[in-house]
């Protein structure tokens, strides 16, 4: 916690001070501006003519009661799409993309392939595999439904995208194709860190496969795990081109970024859509603060046990 | 490598980066077309032999094929007064909310005026401004598979009552020979602005109105209204596939073409599609008005159709405006309706023989025209987005089964007086 005194300070803060301007410039000034949209009446055909109105794109009361953003059932809905996307897509693809790192950290032939070739879901643009997905999971003529109608799990075709039941976890299954490499990557990075000379150890001890990654491999591998979860946390909050090709204009999944989008894009209303961005930077930025304190909560309880 | 996600701006930067490799030369016009069915090759066609003979160059910018996606684009980009496209196709319910950024071309069609139907330039006059000429018209029609009906010695339905009745029979009959796949009924049920042409002519057809009136009030929460969307919300699994909530025009179009529903309802731009060489269903198909709402009820069609305008940061209006004369011209329209049955907006060219021989469905096209359901653009004017898109949900929740039709429409009514108290139109 020592501050560099006197010559020291002012050295660190020209140093920092390029990084420092081209952040306020690239992520500072838009976000300024965004949070000062979202207290007006903005409207895109004309942003010139935007006048400040305060608080009431967020939550305001009028003869009919309340309204803006926070009072709109549909934002809520947005929120509880979105987390329930985000902590069902983030589990499966933790759990999916261990497993599939623990594989290819096996030495076998033809493994530096196999190991290029599951990354390919992930380099495809998301709105190609989108496209994709909707007609693997069309109900008339999708690949999907005339699979599972062959091997007789299903009696007739299911209306994937459609159904409301259906449309999130459509959604997810997309996501979790695309996205588990991305996850086995940075697990199968981690294994990679972890030293033989542990598990020689825990061989020599006696401990079979199952206790040696319970015991030695997966807290040796929690804290670059931690740090993939959070990544891929915080990139799904902001979950918008897949919903948008797949699903397109549905309420039952509906994600935040999809509800700012409309309202700045198809209504034109730059003031509420600000506030609706706003509210999700909000949203992300309490996730990400959540996410710190927990791991540096975490190392102590560690050393404790 | 985690921020790779296209945001929402993705697609603005897409047709940003096409149309400004297409300025690349300065007599160069850009025009956006259209890309359901025919359109785009249609498009690029005309305007190519306008500019072999005048010696210029134009490029096609394609743009999304759901109408209200591509209203937000032309929006940022004229919002961001781009003139990177000069020529603009805009639905017939745009001219209110895009009209300012439009140069005025009537005195660049004086004369001309009275060569198109009245309602269309009516329609396209903003503020005593011709924002638009009109291109195409649109009304939605019922297709049919005349050789199931002859099979099974059933009459076009003249209701909907009477069409759900001969699509379940027709549908319970070839299912039970073999043909699995079959559906009675397809049309467009997803959340867009489809549904809301659906559902207009539902409810109109059952005398319930047009959801806000001429003189602007709300008038969607009532029972001929109410009784439109359950009669519509009991199609969906039993006569159409649930996927049908998740189907714009071309999805409904490629369940039919592939000869897998008896029954469906698009825009005549489906009918050289259907009888195309490569169709499958080619020879079999035939098209009659939409059915009435009931014994006492009527028939009703939502009107489309699309406008060809002049954008104002275009640095070339002049030419712009000479290829919107061309393209919307009688020999034009006249090969549009003869190649690809797009309805022409001059009245003369319905009366055509050799567009009648090849389009015979145009003769009740020329009735039903001028009775075409307008959508409630003009009268709620920018605010039209949002009533559209409220509309849609609120019909897409009862077609789910989410919500019954009485809870939702007289939920419909309120947030609307409510947009409409607060100042939406």
């Amino acid at each position: 916690m020592n501050r560099p005194a006197g010559e020291g300070a002012r050295v660190a803060w020209m140093l920092l001070a390029p990084t420092l301007i081209v952040l306020a410039l690239v992520a500072g000034w838009p976000l300024a501006r965004t949070i000062w949209f979202s207290l007006t009446d903005a409207h895109l055909a004309d942003l010139g003519a935007a006048r400040f109105i305060g608080p009431e794109n967020y939550l305001a009361r009028d003869e009919d009661g309340w309204f803006g953003v926070l009072a709109d059932p549909l934002w809520w809905r947005a929120v509880r799409n979105t987390s329930v996307f985000v902590i069902v897509s983030v589990t499966l693809e933790t759990l999916l993309g261990l497993v599939i790192a623990l594989v290819l950290q096996a030495r076998f032939p033809g493994r530096a392939l196999v190991r290029a070739a599951v990354l390919i879901p992930w380099a495809i643009p998301t709105i190609v595999s989108a496209q994709m997905w909707g007609w693997m999971l069309h109900d008339q003529f999708g690949l999907i439904n005339d699979l599972l109608m062959r091997l007789g799990l299903i009696g007739h075709p299911l209306a994937w995208t459609a159904d409301p039941g259906l449309a999130m976890g459509a959604v997810i299954v997309a996501d979790v194709w695309k996205t588990t490499p991305f996850m086995a990557l940075l697990s199968l990075a981690a294994l990679q860190l972890v030293p033989v000379e542990c598990l020689d150890a825990a061989r020599v001890d006696g401990a079979g496969a199952v206790r040696t990654f319970r015991h030695v491999t997966l807290p040796l591998i929690l804290p670059a795990l931690t740090v993939a979860v959070i990544f891929r946390s915080l990139d799904a909050l902001r979950i918008f081109d897949l919903i948008y090709v797949l699903t397109p204009g549905s309420e039952q999944t509906m994600s935040m970024s999809v509800y700012a989008r409309q309202q700045l894009v198809d209504f034109q209303d730059v003031g509420y859509g600000s506030a609706a961005s706003s509210l999700l930077f909000f949203f992300i930025a309490a996730c990400t603060i959540g996410f710190m304190v927990l791991s540096r909560l975490r190392p102590t309880a560690g050393a404790a046990r | 490598m985690v921020a790779m996600k296209p945001g929402r701006r993705f697609l603005e930067f897409v047709v940003v980066v096409m149309v400004t490799m297409a300025g690349a030369t300065a007599a160069e016009i850009s025009v956006s077309c259209g890309a359901v069915g025919r359109e785009l090759e249609l498009c690029r066609s005309g305007a190519e032999a306008w500019a072999g003979s005048t010696g210029n160059e134009v490029r096609v910018v394609t743009a999304p094929s759901a109408t209200n996606e591509r209203l937000a684009l032309y929006q940022q980009l004229l919002a961001a007064r781009a003139p990177d496209v000069d020529v603009f196709q805009i639905d017939v319910i745009w001219p209110g909310i895009l009209g300012n950024h439009f140069v005025d071309l009537g005195d660049r069609f004086r004369g001309q005026r009275q060569a198109f139907f009245p309602e269309m330039v009516a329609n396209n006059t903003v503020d005593g401004r011709l924002v638009a000429i009109p291109w195409f018209a649109s009304v939605g029609m019922l297709y049919y598979r005349k050789d199931l009906l002859d099979k099974h010695r059933l009459e076009v339905p003249g209701t909907w009552a009477e069409l759900k009745e001969t699509a379940r029979k027709i549908q319970a009959a070839e299912r039970e020979s073999g043909n699995t796949k079959i559906w009675g009924y397809v049309w467009q049920g997803r959340a867009y602005e489809g549904l809301t042409c659906n559902a207009l002519e539902w409810i109109a057809s059952h005398g319930g109105g047009t959801i806000v009136d001429p003189s602007g009030a709300v008038t969607i929460d009532n029972p001929r209204a109410v009784a439109a969307l359950d009669q519509a919300a009991g199609w969906v699994g039993t006569i159409s596939p649930r996927g049908v909530l998740n189907y714009a025009e071309e999805d409904a179009r490629g369940v039919f073409q592939s000869g897998n529903a008896v029954f469906m309802r698009n825009w005549p731009y489906a009918w050289s599609l259907a009888q195309a060489e490569d169709s499958p269903v080619r020879g079999q198909v035939a098209v009659a008005p939409l059915p009435a709402g009931g014994k006492d009820g009527e028939r009703a069609t939502t009107l489309g159709g699309w406008q060809l305008a002049v954008s104002r940061y275009s640095r070339h209006p002049e030419l712009a405006a000479d290829l919107v004369r061309y393209l919307t011209s009688a020999a034009e329209q006249r090969r549009r309706a003869i190649v690809a049955a797009y309805i022409p907006t001059r009245p003369v060219l319905l009366e055509d023989p050799d567009v009648l021989r090849e389009n015979p469905f145009f003769r009740f096209v020329a009735e039903t025209l001028p009775d075409a359901i307008a959508r409630p653009s003009s009268v709620t004017g920018s605010a039209y987005n949002r009533v559209s898109n409220r509309t849609w949900n609120a019909v897409h929740g009862v077609l789910a089964g989410r919500t019954n039709a009485t809870a939702a429409l007289a939920k419909l009514e309120r947030d609307l007086k409510r947009l409409h108290r607060r100042g939406g139109w």
